[in-house]
């Protein structure tokens, strides 16, 4: 066997036999599916919760307008005091107290409706109460000046824009969430792999320096077949990993969504009915939109930046790994790699999403060390090819640079115990 | 007798550090080759430059007479004075996996490994992991890891360092045997006493240059002052000190005896005969020693550094 394939093969093995990969490999989508079970369940706690809300009505206009709904319920106080209402209302500790006051027009009474409640209350409650009114003395106006109020409601007209592009195919208004989706999850996955397994290139680099092993190791191999091997082992476990949690994850969440029963459709049958039809449709031309992106040009570009992207950090992390003693001191070289792909992730959720193909995106996608994440994220909105393929080339370019600078600082500083080296002598590494 | 390695004029910078000026050296083929020099003298770059690990600026490496070249790897076997194992990988995968990097198939790796383990009684270890050893038992697997390969040259920097004395008599032993089956080996050290029973051939490596190298016994011959180490029996010391510091050059000697004797160092000329000194003196007085005084490794490399500096 090739030296490059035993040391793979080892960095593989160590890395899955470490007990922090077996524990993060298994319980982290226990985790996740826990989490999502919790939230579900807490919003529907939520939901369930029924508010008592009692309103004082001096116009005795809205005695039959404030209908109980799931999560509201209505109470006339209007036969009692304005303070025996309040009264009540604290005592039977309910949500709040809704005062209409008596007012000569409906403008000035439109302005001086109160709302009693300890807390400060829910935005939506206040909206479903405020439609209620409005609609009510809208309906009283019209009324007042003599219109129809069947005549009005039958003259309203539902409006509802069918998205086309110009060869004639349908999309969804959901098609640009549809491509940020596939965007974005391509660059936030490439950015977490990076992160994560970046780190562990550079610690199994710091162990064996630690260890002492490094000088016996490279007395039989070369310092660059080393990294190499490292870098494509740990790759490895990584993939297993990722692979690991994509099926782990899909189970646990297939179990726990049966268990708890979280609705998939909303519970209430003829909101169901009339939502279902409306959102079938939808659900199709999402599909479509799916089906429409350039899925082979995404999944292959998809392979080329995550693994460019994932050796140009990684050498970069062995690199500061060889460079320094211990992990607390590779603090001060993490900027050069936290920063690129922090600017890459937010440059692709704020400028690629706003202008896909504006000179910000544009720019951040051929620069090497934010063109994976950032190309990632412009790929699904359509990108010329020649494009593409110059991000990748300047990209392949820029790994062999950066590689090779990585292979010289990793060769001299795996050999320098004791202390803590500056930029500046990084750079002279460079030269030895 | 052949030379198995030979380093001609090998220079290395680093920046504008000079750790290696113009070192050449000749290592003969079944010898044992003591490389000394005291702290930061070069000694490690030269190794490494011998082991491939760092290529100097200029000068050539020949092993049995090629240029050296990354398939010489496996003729060599490399002990650094800093070494250590992968903590929580088990004895036996690792130096498994060792050998294997030195090209050795997983069979012949295995047969080998057994062999050795047996010999020194270790086959018990083969599923513990490095952490639940103690520093000579890693030591051991070390060393083992090393010569595994039966690599023609082998050096040792430091090797005995972690040892407790019988251990380290084990691994001396091995080592002689070894060049005994045809190895050839550098050693570098500053335990003098291990060089003096060793090394055949040193070389002395002060701030970056070779300043003496040769056969030991060649180089103990030019450093020797045709000094003699003297024991008289007499009834009256202090005259006779007199009396033959008159006639010789001397100075008092210091050693062990269980009587009262005369104790001095008396220097003859280069070309001046012991006889003409053991006959004056057994007139004189009853001699219960007199040897040649030949200087200690540790003397020669004290003299000479410090000459140098």
């Amino acid at each position: 066997m090739s030296n490059l394939k035993l040391i793979i093969k080892r960095e593989f093995i160590a890395r899955v036999r470490n007990k922090t990969f077996v524990v993060m490999t298994f319980l982290s989508p226990l985790i996740l599916v826990a989490m999502v079970g919790l939230i579900t369940w807490l919003s529907t706690l939520n939901n369930d919760e029924v508010r008592e809300i009692a309103f004082f009505d001096e116009t005795g206009l809205f005695t039959t307008d404030f209908k109980s709904s799931d999560n509201i319920s209505y109470i006339n106080y209007s036969g009692l005091t304005l303070n025996d209402a309040k009264d009540s209302v604290v005592i039977n500790n309910l949500y709040g107290l809704l005062y209409i006051p008596k007012k000569q027009s409906s403008r000035e009474l439109a302005q001086s409706i109160q709302f009693y409640a300890d807390e400060a209350p829910n935005i939506s409650i206040v909206n479903a109460i405020e439609d209620v009114i409005a609609g009510k003395l809208t309906n009283q106006n019209f009324k007042k000046r003599g219109f129809d109020l069947n005549a009005i409601e039958n003259s309203k007209a539902e409006v509802t824009i069918q998205i086309e592009n110009f060869s004639g195919e349908k999309t969804s208004k959901m098609s640009s969430y549809v491509k940020m989706f596939f965007g974005g999850a391509a660059g936030y996955l490439l950015m977490m792999f990076i992160i994560i397994y970046g780190n562990m290139v550079m610690r199994s680099v710091i162990e064996e320096k630690a260890n002492r092993i490094i000088e016996i190791i490279i007395s039989s191999v070369k310092p660059l077949q080393l990294m190499m091997g490292k870098i494509l082992g740990t790759s490895f476990a990584g993939i297993l990993q990722f692979f690991i949690w994509l099926i782990l994850g899909s189970i646990l969440l297939f179990i726990a969504t049966s268990i708890l029963g979280v609705p998939t459709q909303p519970s209430s049958i003829e909101s169901s009915l009339a939502l279902q039809e409306n959102s079938q449709l939808e659900l199709q031309l999402i599909l479509q939109d799916i089906l429409k992106l350039p899925l082979a040009t995404l999944v292959l570009s998809f392979f080329v930046y995550f693994i460019g992207g994932y050796f140009l950090y990684s050498s970069i992390y062995a690199a500061i790994g060889a460079a320094v003693d211990s992990e607390t001191d590779s603090q001060q070289f993490m900027l050069p790699i936290i920063l690129p792909l922090m600017l890459g992730i937010y440059v692709g959720f704020f400028s690629v999403i706003e202008n896909p193909h504006g000179t910000v995106a544009t720019v951040f996608s051929m620069i090497p060390l934010t063109s994976p994440i950032v190309m990632l994220m412009r790929i699904p909105f359509g990108v010329n090819w020649w494009e593409v393929l110059t991000s990748m080339l300047l990209l392949l370019g820029s790994i062999m640079a950066i590689t090779w600078m990585a292979a010289k600082i990793y060769r001299v500083g795996i050999l320098m115990y004791g202390k803590k080296p500056s930029y500046k002598e990084l750079f002279k590494w460079l030269k030895y | 007798m052949a030379n198995l390695l030979e380093v001609r004029q090998a220079t290395k910078r680093f920046g504008n550090f000079t750790a290696l000026q113009d070192v050449s050296i000749k290592v003969p083929e079944g010898s044992i080759f003591g490389l000394l020099g005291p702290n930061g003298a070069g000694k490690t770059t030269l190794i490494r430059i011998i082991n491939q690990i760092t290529l100097p600026d200029e000068g050539s490496i020949y092993l049995d007479n090629e240029l050296l070249k990354p398939e010489h790897i496996k003729d060599i076997g490399y002990l650094p004075e800093e070494r250590g194992l992968y903590k929580s990988m088990k004895v036996g995968e690792q130096a498994l996996y060792l050998a294997q990097l030195k090209g050795l198939s997983k069979k012949e790796a295995k047969k080998r490994l057994r062999y050795w383990f047996e010999k020194f009684d270790i086959t018990h270890w083969w599923n513990k992991k490095i952490q639940e050893l103690s520093k000579g038992m890693a030591q051991k697997v070390q060393f083992i890891v090393t010569v595994l390969h039966k690599p023609k040259l082998l050096i040792f920097d430091e090797p005995f360092s972690g040892f407790d004395p019988i251990n380290a008599n084990v691994i001396k032993d091995e080592i002689l045997k070894l060049r005994d089956e045809g190895a050839t080996v550098i050693f570098s050290t500053h335990r003098m006493e291990s060089v003096e029973e060793l090394c055949d051939h040193i070389a002395l490596i002060n701030k970056s240059k070779k300043i003496l190298d040769g056969k030991l016994s060649d180089i103990k011959r030019a450093y020797k002052s045709n000094t003699f180490e003297v024991g008289l029996l007499t009834e009256n010391n202090h005259g006779l000190y007199t009396s033959i510091s008159e006639k010789f050059k001397v100075s008092p000697a210091d050693f062990k005896t269980i009587d009262d004797q005369l104790k001095i160092k008396i220097t003859l000329d280069q070309d001046e005969s012991s006889n003409v000194l053991l006959s004056y003196l057994s007139e004189k007085a009853q001699i219960m020693r007199f040897n040649e005084v030949i200087p200690g490794v540790n003397e020669i490399f004290i003299k000479t550094i410090t000459a140098n500096e």
